[in-house]
């Protein structure tokens, strides 16, 4: 009996609770105004909690910088942009509960984010079901944009509302595997992914790419990204006589998985994706030299336009480094921005009463010098800008080795 | 060359890891049929607790020498949060139904991941944890890593400590008659308040010395580890027979082990290269667990299930 009235407490708790969050989600009619000033917000959907958070936070500052820098400049006229962000925890439900959150507050225009594939794969319904438009800065996964028939060629448009300023697996596993093929000399690759949407895409590609230009994939095994310890996994390469790692995933586990194959005495790089250039990998991995990433763009670093970027982001003394998808982020905060812009302007100067709509029809029309070069999207949503460059960890931090466009096979 | 004593050497070590956390689930279980997920966090706290020591000694200190040190700060830490947690979500809650004390600790594994989260400084990222300089050292054809040297040291040791302590001792002695009958036990005299705050602090302890040797040997502690490992080491437990302490380190060295193989071997079975590898190394150690659980319900070494649960 005990049990029984514990369950129906937890019901009637749970349902409570369920009420009660129904409740406290504003709904807000139309545009806030702040003064003579228009309120318009851009969503923030990164993981800012757990082990992926440093590039999550980079992302959250940097689009925040995007929107200070719009205001002060007053880049639109009688907009204020704010910024909310809310953490996903790089979870595909807690994304789909927060696209939730910002369809429902009017004055979210655009949403920038998120860094995972597999949770932006829950969002994009939403936000296409709302009209509300989406720039993910980290985004790669090839099927995001062009379907699962961009294997085979028949690539289709799937949500209208989805933008990206991260240019795909496609490319970027090609990118790779040009490097590694044309460039390294290497012939024989271990594959590794981790089953995740972003690192089983690239993992795929990258094997598809290499195999075409004449390279052997001498093996391939799964791990589980939340493990640690990968020896048993690094035992089996050995006798592959592989003479690199190519590893699909993120620097969590890569950088442990690169130590562990160093420490059994197999002297191959690991080379990965986007998701292991974080200035975390070599801290994290005392073996990391050699290692070799590839990367969106060409070197924030290196870039005239970025150093402006980088000057006004530490000037506004964010305590998290921008990390890898900071130059990305506040273009895509931008993208929005222009598109806002483009909307206001379009309507005499004052936020269409159907903001959403306005500034998804502007999103085609957007074009600007960004932060990591010149920023506009085909016909998918897709970024135009293919650049990739290649990393490798030298005195235990990444430094460029090339850039370029990849070859597609 | 031949593999399998890297394989077999990676599963020991694992194992070993694995057993020293699950000592902490089978002690508490056994005394008062507490199955305390917060477990993996107090593991969790005692890696960050030696990491502070670490990085509070001047740059060039010995690691060999710190050691000692990092122990017995990651001890005092995991033992202070564990009987805190005992004193304040535990024991309010120990005539309460069973349910209500399970729900409480997953709860509590919650706030200690989010608390050190967010108040050690720059966890928000995983944190990089000193290890041994040098090369491995070959042992019986299998490649062993200076750290991890620690953990097969350490484990027989805190066993055998363990097992004199509850053998021999007034304290232990006390321990097994309050796990046997806690009423009559209280009747007997002893102080069982006590015992069950001890078998948190042992439990505490044990995890703590896992967590400098994970730390040792992965090159980093986050606040996230605790919880795959403890989930690994309650398996742990319940395959080697729940509430009995030489069956939690033997169930970890099992698990261990079949996990190594499972991920070296079974993808080379012809036809089943899809099911193996390291993806698949869980599912196996799941398999495994079930069918020691079919024969053996009460687990590898355990026994008197009948009148718990």
């Amino acid at each position: 009996m005990r049990q029984r009235s514990i369950i129906a407490i937890t019901a009637a708790l749970a349902a409570g609770s369920l009420t009660l969050t129904a409740c406290g989600s504003r709904d807000e009619g139309g545009n806030s105004s702040n003064g003579d000033k228009t309120t318009v917000v851009i969503g923030v959907d990164a993981p800012l909690t757990g082990d992926l958070s440093a590039l999550g936070l980079g992302i959250k500052n940097s689009a925040d910088l995007a929107a200070k820098t719009a205001n002060k400049k007053e880049y639109v006229k009688g907009v204020e942009f704010k910024i909310e962000a809310l953490d996903d925890q790089a979870q595909p439900s807690v994304g789909q509960q927060n696209a939730q959150k910002f369809i429902s507050n009017k004055d979210v225009l655009g949403v920038v984010g998120p860094l995972n594939s597999s949770v932006s794969q829950q969002m994009q319904k939403p936000f296409n079901d709302a009209g509300l438009t989406q720039v993910s800065p980290a985004n790669t996964g090839t099927e995001l944009t062009q379907g699962d028939g961009w294997k085979t060629g028949d690539s289709v448009r799937q949500f209208k509302t989805f933008f990206r300023t991260a240019t795909t697996d496609e490319i970027q596993g090609a990118f790779a595997a040009d490097y590694l093929y044309n460039q390294a000399k290497i012939k024989k690759v271990y594959l590794i992914d981790d089953q995740k949407t972003y690192g089983a895409g690239l993992a795929a590609s990258f094997k598809t790419n290499f195999t075409k230009f004449g390279g052997q994939i001498v093996g391939s095994d799964h791990i589980n990204p939340d493990d640690r310890d990968f020896n048993a996994v690094v035992a089996k390469i050995k006798k592959t006589g592989a003479e690199a790692l190519y590893y699909g995933g993120e620097y969590p586990a890569a950088a442990p998985l690169s130590q562990q194959l160093k420490d059994s005495g197999q002297n191959i790089p690991l080379m990965g994706g986007d998701g292991i250039y974080s200035a975390e990998f070599p801290k994290l991995n005392k073996k990391a030299n050699g290692d070799l990433a590839t990367s969106v763009g060409k070197p924030v670093e290196q870039l005239d336009s970025a150093k402006t970027f980088i000057k006004d982001y530490e000037a506004a003394g964010y305590e998290d480094d921008y990390e890898a998808y900071g130059g990305l982020t506040y273009d895509a905060t931008w993208a929005i921005i222009e598109a806002v812009k483009l909307a206001v302007e379009g309507n005499n100067g004052e936020v269409p009463s159907d903001g959403r709509k306005a500034v998804l029809d502007a999103m085609a029309k957007v074009k600007f010098d960004g932060v990591t070069g010149t920023i506009s999207f085909d016909e998918f949503g897709d970024t135009t800008n293919h650049t990739m460059t290649a990393y490798k960890v030298k005195d235990n931090a990444w430094a460029p080795e090339f850039s370029g466009e990849p070859k597609l096979g | 060359m031949n593999e399998l004593p890297q394989q077999l050497a990676n599963g020991l070590i694992l194992g070993a890891m694995y057993g020293l956390i699950a000592i902490g689930y089978t002690m508490v279980y056994g005394i008062v049929q507490l199955i305390n997920f917060a477990h993996g966090e107090i593991f969790m706290v005692g890696g960050f607790g030696a990491l502070t020591v670490w990085l509070v000694l001047p740059e060039g200190f010995a690691l060999g020498a710190a050691i000692p040190l990092m122990i017995l700060a990651g001890v005092i830490v995991s033992v202070a949060v564990a009987t805190a947690a005992e004193r304040f979500a535990y024991r309010p809650l120990r005539t309460a139904p069973r349910l209500a004390p399970l729900i409480t600790a997953i709860g509590l594994s919650i706030v200690l991941q989010q608390a050190v989260w967010m108040w050690y400084p720059d966890a928000k990222k995983d944190q990089t944890f000193p290890q041994f300089e040098g090369g491995p050292i070959d042992i019986l054809g299998a490649n062993v890593q200076r750290g991890d040297l620690f953990v097969l040291i350490a484990a027989p040791l805190c066993m055998l400590a363990l097992g004199l302590f509850v053998t021999k001792t007034r304290s232990g002695r006390g321990m097994q008659a309050t796990a046997q009958d806690p009423d009559t036990a209280k009747l007997m005299g002893i102080n069982t308040d006590r015992i069950i705050v001890m078998a948190f602090a042992i439990g505490a302890a044990f995890a703590a010395i896992a967590a400098v040797a994970y730390g040792l040997k992965n090159g980093q502690v986050g606040f996230q580890m605790g919880f795959l490992m403890g989930l690994k080491a309650f398996t742990a437990a319940v395959l080697g027979g729940i509430g009995n302490i030489y069956g939690a380190m033997l169930g970890g060295i099992v698990l261990g082990v079949a996990e190594s193989l499972a991920t070296g071997y079974i993808g080379d079975i012809p036809g089943m290269d899809l099911f193996g590898g390291g993806a698949w190394k869980d599912v196996w150690a799941f398999a495994l667990l079930i069918l020691v659980l079919l024969f053996r319900p009460q687990g590898l070494l355990g026994e008197r299930v009948a009148d718990r649960a």
